[in-house]
């Protein structure tokens, strides 16, 4: 009944899901330190920098990832000459450019998660931190950043989630992850819904463990107010 | 102004402030700048590849057609998925253990799949498994992709809708005398729709993006789809990625309005309890949060 996986050697079913979580954490990775910056500038006091950051995050959460993904190839990559330092490659270009746009995308989500949760912690907290004579780095150390890092940690592993499943918007692209390998073998093969199974499956391994550890790891730092 | 990492600013501040200012300034003037060489390096700037814009045969032939399509198959994803939504999310509250698992089970299963696996196994399945005609299917499979995957999204959207709600409301309709059907019926559904409604006006963002997804993997003639065609055809791929990127932001800028202007009456208004689900609250759909102990919270919808 599986036999048909083992047809597919360029990229192996585990090998194409490999893919995806490799775009998952690099994406993840990147999205985490743009989306920080962002909302530093966000939250910051200089007028400038905090209508950067809103009309970034208004833009880009309101054009489809889709439009993103493409846009790096055939505009990016092609007209615009931005090959990733990989001019020749163009399997590894692909993954960088999808992973460059997952990051452009997700960080806009990363930093609305981390400001709400900035905005979670009570301003009493800080000018009480100001009131006994602490300096801003300390109150930002000591008082305001653990309080909002344990509250952040609910919204952000949903935007993780999200992005595992927004990696396979890879596939228009032609990165060899999951979902073009989906396409591929439901389009060959005579298994539709075995294989459509077999790719959901694949995915709620995934996303499943990182909402569960996620999810209890949230509820167990929440801060009890 | 004072705010919780800010203290409002003294003589000192106010100059590091200006420094700043000017600094970003700089940087953000740099960063327009080489985007505006490296345009007009590519010849993109060419008014050549701007005019088809002014004209009325690009909207009429190519983008109005196009995002007609991705409206069309946004509302209808829409429509089918409330009622399926409302159905799963109802069952996911009932009181009996053999109804609540397998409602459960299935929201979270569709939830955990990325909506473009969803597509794609539908398109294959209409082609193999049904008459609808191959010009017809790219929307049945888009819309069957989206209906599954937000369906399981708005039954939570409509559980959270329904806890949302003071104790109160169901002691007070049993306390009447009616039965749980009559209560959700009567008293619970009607309340929870209000507070929900910006919840749901926000999902339809999501659906209008994830539209996008079906005109480039199967060939769904959407917005994204068509601007392919007009850019083959005016050799202007630049220009139309900018223009239907702005396309994309006005339409769901105008839904994300909207949904911010419900939440802001139904916060207002007197006769509610209250109760609001708002805008912010979907992406941060977490079965933890909203009061369930079996979720698996493996939602995110971005």
């Amino acid at each position: 009944m599986f036999d048909f996986i083992s047809d597919y050697d360029d990229p192996t079913l585990l090998g194409a899901f490999w893919v995806t979580v490799q775009l998952t954490v690099f994406s993840a990775i990147g999205s985490l330190i743009w989306g920080t910056l962002l909302a530093a500038m966000r939250v910051s006091p200089v007028p400038l920098m905090r209508g950067f950051g809103t009309a970034y995050v208004n833009i880009v959460r309101n054009i489809p990832l889709t439009v993103i993904v493409v846009f790096s190839s055939l505009g990016l990559a092609d007209i615009f000459g931005v090959t990733m330092g990989a001019p020749d490659d163009f399997e590894l270009q692909g993954f960088r450019l999808a992973v460059i746009s997952l990051v452009a995308y997700t960080a806009a989500f990363v930093c609305e998660a981390l400001r709400s949760g900035i905005n979670t912690v009570p301003v009493g907290q800080a000018e009480a931190a100001r009131a006994i004579g602490l300096s801003f780095s300390q109150v930002l150390r000591l008082i305001v950043l653990p309080q909002a890092f344990r509250s952040v940690i609910g919204p952000l592993a949903n935007v993780l989630i999200a992005l595992t499943k927004n990696t396979t918007v890879a596939a228009t692209i032609g990165v060899a992850e999951a979902a073009l390998l989906m396409k591929e073998m439901i389009e060959n093969e005579a298994q539709t819904v075995l294989i459509g199974a077999v790719f959901a499956f694949g995915f709620v391994v995934l996303t499943l463990p990182t909402g569960l550890i996620l999810g209890w790891l949230s509820k167990r730092l929440a801060v009890k107010r | 102004m004072t705010s919780v990492l800010y203290d409002a600013p003294g003589p000192r501040a106010k100059r590091r402030n200006i420094i700043f200012s000017v600094v970003f300034f700089t940087l953000l003037a740099l960063l327009l700048w080489w985007v505006y060489t490296v345009m007009d390096d590519k010849g993109q700037l060419e008014w050549a590849l701007w005019k088809p814009f002014t004209q009325s045969e690009a909207w009429t032939t190519y983008l109005l057609p196009g995002l007609a399509d991705t409206l069309k198959a946004a509302g209808l994803a829409m429509v089918i998925a409330l009622p399926l939504g409302a159905f799963f999310g109802i069952s996911r509250l009932s009181d009996h253990v053999w109804v609540r698992i397998p409602a459960g089970a299935v929201i979270e299963f569709f939830r955990a799949i990325p909506v473009l696996l969803l597509m794609l196994f539908a398109n294959e399945f209409y082609s193999r498994y049904t008459d609808v005609s191959s010009e017809d299917r790219p929307l049945y499979a888009v819309v069957t992709g989206l209906v599954l995957y937000n369906a399981s999204v708005l039954a939570e959207i409509v559980r959270a809708g329904i806890l949302s709600l003071p104790k109160g409301q169901t002691e007070a309709a049993h306390a009447i005398g009616l039965r749980k059907g009559q209560t959700m019926t009567n008293i619970l559904l009607p309340q929870a729709v209000t507070a929900m409604l910006p919840a749901i006006v926000t999902q339809l963002v999501v659906i209008v993006k994830d539209t996008a997804l079906g005109g480039v993997m199967i060939g769904f003639t959407e917005l994204l789809n068509t601007r392919g065609t007009l850019a083959a055809n005016y050799a202007n791929v630049i220009p139309s990625f900018i223009v239907v990127a702005i396309i994309y932001i006005i339409v769901n800028f105008i839904l994300t309005s909207f949904a911010g202007w419900l939440e802001q009456r139904l916060r207002r208004s007197k006769r509610s309890t209250g109760a609001v689900l708002g805008k912010d609250d979907v992406e941060e759909m977490n079965a933890a949060e909203v009061g369930g102990s079996y979720g698996t919270g493996a939602g995110g919808s971005i």
